[in-house]
């Protein structure tokens, strides 16, 4: 790459090498594509609508499994959508929820229009004012590897704000079916039985 | 009045083991809210606008657990996406309780198109409502909800009207006192 801008993809190898058994909920678009490309498996619930959700899915399954770690990765267009959500965190104070935002300041699945982010919207400033406590920003390799070290030792909640280059990865789909996704996951977690007959 | 129903809602919460109660209040929640707060069993979940209620559901029922979602009617009309894209895509379970404003005897024309919304708009993206407007019908309603929703893996709002939780008044003199539309 030209510039010394982070590349999407790169990144999101670097934290999955740490996910361990942490859960993932992912934001539609292309942070769904990268989290399928890199690190597939049943406990990844993809989401492919539903534009300013992922958070609070995520806080939602936070305060179910509160023995589990929680990460939400999506973009800066679909948290700027949601980001009332942060306020929603806060006042909960999940210590098992992480917020990664992968920041390329446009939304990209729609043709790379130019998002506020990239002129002078600060998702992490929004975050720390909405009262989360844990709040960063990385711009280079040096900064992902700090997050890297936080998300280790889990000081949550978090919400972290990478800046990435526009440059998007090859579109890997997960599977599009919805509730497939949805069963999937639950039988991950909750085993296939209280998966499936819940009570 | 409002307290009976109110206080019949957070027992059949605790019958059906609701884990987690997501809301924007709204004055006919009131009772409901306060119960639920007062409960240590309950997580109670203030959101800043309703359609985070819908994806906070949907993540509680991932994790296992069951979440109920509260609002006024206006608030319907922000869950519309959310619930169309993330709860009927996924059928997950929804369950809902609506406080009607722009219903009977409302004097408030601000409150009239949304509340006349409420209905067409929830069936158009595949939610049941269940309308109650006596003490007796929103228990009723509040337990077949419940296991529709969560036995049923439907998508269900109890709608309680404003016969039963009563219209605000908005004389001049009085307009004063109703603060929190
Ligand atoms: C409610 C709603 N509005 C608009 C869209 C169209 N849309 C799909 S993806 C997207 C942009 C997402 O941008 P971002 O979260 O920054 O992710 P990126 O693709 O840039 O990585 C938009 C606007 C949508 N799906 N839903």
């Amino acid at each position: 790459m030209s510039n010394n801008k982070l590349f999407r993809r790169d990144v999101v190898t670097k934290l999955m090498a740490v996910r361990g058994d942490a859960l993932c909920i992912s934001g539609l678009g292309s942070p769904t594509w990268d989290l399928a490309a890199i690190d597939h498996r049943p406990e990844n619930f993809y989401i492919w609508g539903g534009m300013g959700g992922a958070a609070p899915t995520g806080l939602g399954l936070a305060l179910a499994q509160p023995d589990r770690t929680v990460w939400v990765l999506t973009g800066d267009g679909e948290q700027l959508m949601g980001v009332g959500s942060f306020s929603t965190i806060a006042l909960q104070q999940p210590k098992n929820l992480a917020v990664i935002v992968l920041d390329n300041e446009h939304y990209g699945e729609t043709g790379m229009q130019a998002a506020p982010t990239g002129r002078g919207t600060d998702l992490a400033a929004m975050a720390a004012g909405a009262g989360i406590g844990n709040t960063m920003t990385v711009r280079n390799e040096a900064e992902l590897d700090e997050l890297v070290a936080v998300l280790k030792k889990g000081q949550f909640p978090l919400v972290a704000v990478i800046k990435i280059d526009v440059t998007t990865g090859e579109t890997i789909m997960p599977p599009r079916d919805g509730k497939f996704v949805k069963n999937t996951f639950r039988s991950a977690v909750l085993g296939p039985d209280k998966a499936l007959h819940p009570n | 009045m409002s307290g009976d129903w109110s206080a019949n809602a957070h027992s059949l919460f605790k019958e059906h083991g609701i884990k987690q109660v997501a809301y924007v209040p709204d004055a006919g929640l009131s009772g409901i809210i306060k119960a639920s707060l007062a409960d240590n069993d309950i997580q109670t979940v203030p959101l800043t606008t309703e359609e985070e209620g819908i994806a906070v559901a949907a993540g509680a029922w991932l994790g296992g657990q069951k979440c109920a979602v509260m609002m006024q009617s206006s608030g319907v009309g922000n869950t519309i996406n959310m619930i169309a894209s993330l709860t009927t895509t996924c059928a997950f379970p929804l369950f809902m309780i609506v406080t009607m404003r722009g219903d009977y005897g409302e004097s408030n024309p601000w409150q009239m198109p949304m509340g006349r919304a409420v209905e067409p708009v929830l069936e158009a993206v595949g939610v049941r409502c269940l309308r109650a407007d006596t003490a007796e019908d929103a228990a009723d309603a509040i337990q077949a909800g419940l296991m529709m929703s969560f036995h049923g893996g439907e998508a269900v709002a109890v709608l309680i009207g404003q016969k039963l939780i009563g219209a605000k008044a908005f004389s001049a003199p009085a307009a004063q006192d109703a603060a929190g539309d």
